[in-house]
């Protein structure tokens, strides 16, 4: 195991899984991510939309690594005369999930979603949704939160043998595997690790990222869905198969050359892995890879289940899997032409 | 009074040229340069300042309309919306077609089945009667490609309040025009921009080349302020002041710049609310992604019945929205920070 000597700091995931950062309000995550990797980089800055950019300088390819630091939440958009809240969706969201969850505000304050009475279980909208957090009257409720505020899904951090469970896998494990690799990495590439805002609302950060740092190529970093459950929607990708190589979602199909690189150099390093192909959704390099004239991009995926939920599970294997696929990928001569 | 000048004009996505002109006649007397971008956004730089921040201002001179895409053997117009419109509010109603009238006809209720009577007609099923009695006849007016506008009349209701068509986003147009009208010791920029209503479409390219610092978006935005809609449900509420939007479907506005905002309304006196919802969009959803990320706000003026015949709004919220925007320049550069 060639994590025996130098073990992946999983407190430090745990962590991330916790801290609260919906998508539009990363600061706090953004704030704990450079803390940790101060000592790794050459360089950091944060942009206008609030990507944080972790530079490592060097003479070889310029190289994008993007990972989302933001996560599904809501919003508060009303609070009525007997202090129930009012709400919007932050991200891809399914309301008929919400029913009895509980979301934090950054401030500490639990709140319960709660449903009006319905005729019908059809009837179930975002309009029958409220959050109760105890207030008893508009006044009350006004001096604990504000119209504009948002509030995350709780969803403790559990660890059982090898899988983990939490609310934010999504993508705070993208962040995790991108602070590893830097705290490990060796290489002559400039590596800007990018770790982006707005994701969840439609790859925004990614978008103005890219367009500052015009990469030569760019790995994005994001959790995939899994097929492997009772009667699931048919897809081949397996938790504790290793880290997946996307080939298609709805944003990106990955250039031929990038694909050949990522699966080329798992094999010569022994790495297990899988192809993904995501029949929904898409992540930062939809965005990255349309950027000025075109860049060459690729994603290495966590395999999830149960994404966008308070309960969303990866394999520890998966993790090492893609930090060590990362890592021969950056520490080896990136060129996509000689394949 | 410029908002009826302007709202009783036609001009809708991609075909801005009448407000476009009337704009510039406004505005020449009062600015250092007028131009129209390759996509046909009216860019104004107010003054010939190139140090301190870049500020710009953005409203879209589109509103909604119909654009006619076949004439029938009897003489009747087919059309398709520009933009979103609820084909329901349709039916019967006065539109304008070049200098020509017409009525978006319907069967008459006598004339109707029980069971039709329950349903709303499709757009497929609405045509425009102009009064022609053949195609030719139709032809000698009307060309394929034309637009019909809602033919509407700009006029005071009540007690402050306004009715008419396309208050968005004249209404950005007017406020912006105001702006312009004043002196700011500011590097200021009003893009009026053309084909917002079918997808933010000139505001991407003139962020793209005027490339500012500071980007404002003047609007007129919903309000479900209306019977058997619940307060919460409301979004907006004419004669509450301005709105400044928190979240839609393309833009997360950034807290920090929303909190100086509303010091300075409370700082000022001047009446504020949010724009409490989460669907909808406007120019900041492809400005605030420009190149490498534009600080962005949108301050609306609410209106109930947007994308009709006949919208409402208050008079004071457009007021009290000049009152906001004027504040904000005023304090740039050394208060206001983005």
């Amino acid at each position: 195991m060639p994590y025996d000597q130098n073990p992946l700091d999983y407190s430090l995931l745990e962590r991330l899984t916790q801290t609260f950062g919906p998508s539009g309000i990363e600061d706090i995550v953004t704030t704990a991510i450079a803390d940790e990797v101060r000592p790794y980089c050459d360089e950091m800055k944060t942009d206008t939309l609030g990507n944080l950019i972790a530079i490592r300088r060097g003479t070889g390819k310029k190289i994008m690594i993007a990972a989302h630091v933001d996560e599904i939440g809501v919003m508060i958009t009303h609070i009525d005369e007997k202090g129930y809240l009012r709400f919007a969706p932050i991200g891809g969201v399914s309301i008929r999930e919400l029913p009895h969850r509980r979301v934090l505000f950054q401030n500490g304050i639990m709140g319960t979603i709660g449903v009006e009475k319905l005729e019908k279980p059809i009837d179930l909208k975002l309009d029958k949704l409220y959050l109760d957090i105890g207030a008893t009257s508009r006044e009350e409720a006004k001096t604990r939160v504000s119209i504009g505020e948002s509030a995350v899904f709780a969803g403790n951090f559990t660890k059982q043998g090898k899988r983990m469970t939490s609310k934010a896998m999504d993508d705070r494990v993208g962040c995790f595997v991108a602070i590893e690799v830097l705290k490990r990495l060796k290489t002559d590439h400039e590596v800007y690790f990018v770790f982006t805002v707005q994701e969840e609302v439609g790859v925004r950060g990614a978008q103005t990222a890219a367009f500052a740092l015009e990469p030569d190529l760019a790995i994005a970093l994001d959790v995939t869905g899994t097929g492997d459950t009772p009667k699931a929607h048919p897809m081949d990708v397996k938790l504790a198969h290793g880290a997946a190589i996307k080939v298609f979602d709805r944003s990106m199909i990955t250039h031929p050359k990038i694909k050949a690189w990522m699966a080329h150099t798992a094999e010569q390093h022994n790495i297990s892995y899988q192809w993904e192909v995501l029949e929904y959704g898409g992540t930062d390099s939809g965005a990255i890879h349309l950027s000025k004239g075109g860049i060459p991009s690729g994603v290495i995926s966590i395999p999830t289940r149960y994404i966008h939920s308070p309960s969303e599970t990866v394999d520890q294997g998966d993790i090492e899997g893609a930090v060590q696929l990362l890592l021969a990928l950056l520490e080896g001569p990136a060129e996509l032409s000689i394949l | 009074m410029l908002l009826k000048t302007l709202t009783q004009l036609n001009g809708t996505s991609g075909a801005e040229q009448e407000i476009r002109k009337i704009l510039t006649e406004q505005l020449k007397p009062y600015v250092n340069s007028i131009h129209t971008d390759k996509i046909g956004n009216l860019i104004v730089h107010k003054n010939s300042l190139t140090v301190g921040p870049k500020v710009m201002i953005a409203a879209h001179m589109d509103e909604v309309a119909l654009m006619i895409t076949a004439i029938t053997s009897e003489g009747f117009l087919k059309f398709k919306p520009v933009g979103g419109i609820d084909s329901r509010i349709l039916v019967s109603k006065p539109v304008q077609i070049n200098a020509l009238l017409g009525v978006i006809g319907a069967k008459a209720i006598h004339l109707q089945k029980p069971k039709e009577r329950e349903q709303a007609l499709k757009i497929e099923q609405l045509y425009i009667d102009i009064g022609a009695t053949a195609k030719e006849e139709a032809e000698k007016h009307v060309k394929i490609g034309d637009y019909a506008y809602f033919y509407t009349e700009t006029e005071p209701l009540g007690e402050g309040y306004w009715k008419g068509k396309a208050f968005d986003d004249r209404v950005g147009c007017t406020l912006l025009t105001e702006l312009l009208k004043k002196d700011y010791p500011l590097n200021l920029i009003g893009a009026f921009t053309v084909q917002e209503e079918v997808g933010l479409r000139g505001a991407t390219i003139a962020a793209y080349h005027v490339q500012p610092d500071l980007a404002i978006i003047l609007e007129g935005t919903v309000s479900a302020h209306m019977m058997e809609v619940e307060e919460g449900a409301w979004v907006t509420e004419p004669g509450k002041g301005p709105a400044l939007s928190i979240m839609d479907r393309a833009t997360l506005y950034q807290p920090k710049l929303l909190q100086q905002v509303i010091e300075l309304a409370e700082k000022n006196g001047i009446p504020y609310q949010f724009r409490k919802g989460h669907s909808g969009g406007n120019d900041a959803g492809s400005i605030h992604l420009s190149r490498e990320g534009i600080p962005t706000l949108a301050i609306s003026v609410p209106c109930r019945y947007i994308h009709s015949t006949a919208s409402v709004m208050a008079e004071a919220d457009l007021q009290n929205a000049l009152a906001l925007v004027d504040a904000i320049l005023k304090s740039i550069p050394n208060e206001f920070k983005f």
